[in-house]
């Protein structure tokens, strides 16, 4: 019991990072195609201001929760994906630099490079957390030492790119969907019409991904053994196409919400489909890594559900707080404000 | 170079850059918020550009520190997956608690204090840079106890070939943990403080903006004396400390090869690790040494040779960096007092304005030196006495982590001078003229 609540606790804060750091991971990487001048730029840099630090802390809960509860399947999982997880951490170190730095020199020159790093730093993360999920949830090569079997190039299996370009895609609309929330007039304009056209990609790419899912991995065993669970996978369905029907009637808040109900629902989707396994192996199914061999003993287990539990939904009140405060347009007023990005 | 190789340099590497970075946020940020404090209860408008101001450079500083911690996190599974593997059932759980409870905090409520300042009452602005103030504080705490773990296992028993915790309290209240914690803080707040008090001298010896960096020195100056004079004293506990749980580490930062009753402290001393002995030991203070480490001038000292070579960490590095290191500290400590007496009039005491400018580096390479000493004399264990380093890594392939290695290096040196060079900018530029309106 311990561990298949400590396995969703573990899909649920990955889902959360997804949802939450995935709108500014997109909007990072629609930046360069959206934005018409400096002014825009800086809405956008704007409208991530107070929230990508808080976003990105819990890649850093994901990362640690994986650690503590699941300490072999940490080590393997990371070690196996060296080279695309370092990229990852590159791509965000720049980005977070970026933010912080780009405002800091007035000079073109100096603004355009941050821009670069800025969304190579949102675009690359983006679609190497999709390729990452997309390998895990069809198992890599791991031998019964947890060690890789093969090149890193096996990762980039058409699988895996799909399930990075289904990650890019879906950000893409979560991050233009909040900059239709935050940004005022021609360009909440613009955001609006870019989500409604990325959308039609996301169906295409979500249904071409739900089939390779079919065919490449074992995610739907679990469903078949409990058709109950299918509710995940309808719920999915159900608000991804929400999502469109609130762009349509152009409520912005409301389709943000269902787009970041879609990331969610699509990692659980996955995570549920996993479940024993937390990275299975493509060689033999018992070098898998599973919450039975992986875990972390019962009393630690017991310890961190209670940190977990307590300081979890203290911190989700005070940064829904935070969004709620700060979910307005950004102002031209603000724009002048000293510490504006 | 072979992974452990190649992996420790890393480790070394992204610490070493992660720590430029964390000790001006830890204790910048709590004179902040005590500017802003003031501000809050006098209603004195200087307070709040004071605030401001030392809150620019205090966030061009945290974002490099949030940016290079994520990295350091992962390196336990990407290159450690042995020691992840061993001791993830204690260290990971650490890890886990301190974003949860500490880096949340930190984080979500530095953004609302940026971007709040005209949209929140002044009394819940003030408390958000509080917060942040406890949170990364508090960070800080549950890292050290990670690490102090390292250095002195406790709370564990090895079941089914890992370590698991047996006892979480005795973990996170064990006192090598609590002393690190004070000794790392008061070093933090030193260095926060000597980065005040220097560029506000800049300022002083200009003679502009005059009041503004004279109040900012004297906030700065009482954490400088109060905490380099306190480090001394928890420096001295802390090597007590050590001299129990990690005695070869002790005995190389010392550099004392034989077992004596009585050892002698010598102020002129150079290892010569190839022949197991000191190239030269002169001006010996007999039997301080016993005295100082283990508080009975009689007590027998065990020396290096008492371990097996292959038991003791790299003698010569441990012991120069903690010689640098501890007379670091004393100068931090003379240097504090001699402004205390300065404060009120520190305009009048050019020399000592030139010394502060000067000394700004010394803190950060002080701060470096104890880690080294930390790390590079825990060797060869990773975790003292139950792990070895060298049993600990990854089986990855060397040149994936040889392209990481000189990715990390080049990015850091790069943004390493971006960062600085844009602190300088913005300390050295002054504080923002006051608007028209307010003046």
């Amino acid at each position: 019991m311990l561990l298949i609540i400590w396995f969703l606790l573990w899909g649920v804060l990955w889902a959360v990072y997804f949802m939450l750091d995935g709108f500014d991971l997109g909007l990072g990487a629609l930046n360069p195609f959206i934005s018409r001048s400096e002014k825009d730029r800086r809405i956008i840099y704007n409208s991530m201001g107070p929230f990508w630090d808080g976003n990105e802390v819990w890649l850093i809960t994901a990362g640690g929760v994986t650690f503590a509860a699941f300490p072999t399947a940490y080590a393997v999982m990371f070690s196996s994906l060296y080279t695309p997880l370092l990229l990852i951490l590159f791509g965000l170190i720049l980005r977070g630099v970026a933010f912080e730095f780009r405002s800091k020199v007035d000079n073109p020159g100096w603004r355009l490079l941050w821009d670069i790093c800025h969304f190579f730093g949102s675009f690359g993360p983006a679609l190497l957390l999709g390729v990452a999920f997309a390998n895990i949830f069809k198992g890599v090569p791991i031998d019964g030492e947890g060690v890789l079997q093969g090149s890193l190039l096996s990762l980039l299996n058409p699988y895996g790119i799909l399930g990075g370009l289904l990650f890019v895609l879906l950000f893409l609309v979560h991050g233009a969907l909040w900059l239709a929330v935050k940004a005022p007039g021609d360009l909440e304009a613009r955001a609006g019409r870019a989500a409604s056209g990325l959308w039609w990609f996301l169906l295409l790419v979500a249904v071409l991904f739900l089939g390779g899912t079919w065919s490449e991995t074992k995610l739907f065993n679990n469903y078949l053994a409990r058709p109950f669970l299918l509710v995940v996978p309808l719920a999915l369905v159900l608000a991804l196409l929400v999502t469109k029907g609130f762009i349509v009637v152009r409520k912005w808040v409301a389709a943000w919400l269902c787009s970041a109900g879609t990331i969610v629902l699509a990692t659980l989707f996955g995570v549920i489909g996993l479940y024993p396994n937390l990275l299975p192996s493509s060689l033999d199914p018992k070098f898998s890594m599973t919450v039975y061999n992986s875990a972390s003993s019962p009393l630690t287990l017991k310890i961190m559900l209670a940190v977990a539990l307590v300081f979890v939904p203290i911190v989700m009140i005070y940064q829904a707080w935070a969004y709620f405060k700060f979910g307005d347009k950004v102002t031209d007023e603000a724009l002048t404000q000293d510490e504006a990005y | 170079m072979d992974v452990i190789t190649l992996s420790r340099w890393q480790f070394a590497v992204a610490t070493l850059f992660h720590f430029l970075f964390v000790p001006l946020t830890l204790g910048l940020v709590v004179m902040v918020a005590i500017m802003e404090t003031i501000y809050v209860r006098t209603g004195n408008e200087e307070y709040k550009r004071m605030a401001k101001f030392w809150g620019k450079i205090f966030l061009i500083n945290f974002a490099l520190g949030v940016v290079t911690g994520i990295t350091l996190e992962f390196q336990f599974g990407t290159n450690w997956a042995g020691y992840s593997k061993y001791v993830g059932d204690i260290f990971g759980s650490l890890l886990a608690v301190e974003a949860t409870v500490a880096f949340f905090l930190e984080s979500t409520f530095l953004g609302i204090w940026v971007f709040g300042w005209d949209r929140l009452s002044k009394k819940f602005h003030n408390a958000c840079i509080w917060l942040v103030a406890i949170g990364s504080n508090f960070s800080a705490y549950w890292i050290l106890v990670a690490n102090s773990w390292m250095q002195h296992p406790v709370g564990y028993v090895i079941r089914d070939g890992r370590a698991e915790l047996s006892n979480f309290w005795a973990v996170i209240t064990q006192p090598f943990a609590v002393i690190t914690f004070f000794h790392v803080i008061l070093a933090a707040y030193t260095l926060a403080a000597f980065v005040v008090m220097g560029f506000s001298a800049y300022h002083i010896l200009r003679k502009q903006h005059i009041s503004f960096f004279t109040k900012s020195f004297r906030i700065a100056v009482i954490f400088a004396v109060v905490c380099s004079i306190l480090n001394i004293v928890v420096g001295d506990f802390h090597g007590k400390e050590m001299a129990k749980a990690q005695p070869t580490k002790l005995a190389s930062a010392e550099a004392v090869w034989k077992t004596a009753k009585g050892a002698p402290f010598y102020l002129i001393a150079f290892p010569d690790e190839q022949n197991e002995r000191n190239y030269v030991e002169a001006l010996g203070i007999p039997k301080f040494l016993s005295w100082l480490a283990l508080g009975d001038k009689d007590a027998e000292f065990k020396g290096l040779k008492a371990w097996p070579k292959e038991e003791r960490p790299p003698v010569t590095m441990t012991f120069v960096s903690f010689r640098l290191m501890v007379g670091l500290g004393f100068l931090f400590a003379l240097v504090a007092i001699i402004a205390w007496f300065r404060r009120n009039r520190p305009e009048e005491s050019r020399p000592l304005l030139y010394i502060l400018i000067g000394m700004i580096p010394l803190p950060y390479i002080a701060v470096s030196l104890g880690w080294i000493v930390t790390e590079v004399g825990r060797q060869p264990w990773i975790v003292y006495g139950v792990m070895k380093t060298a049993d600990a890594g990854s089986k990855i392939a060397a040149y994936q982590v040889g392209i990481s290695l000189a990715a990390f290096i080049s990015i850091y040196t790069l943004l390493g001078v971006a960062c600085f060079a844009l602190m300088l900018k913005f300390a050295l530029k002054g504080p923002e003229p006051l608007p028209e309106a307010e003046k």
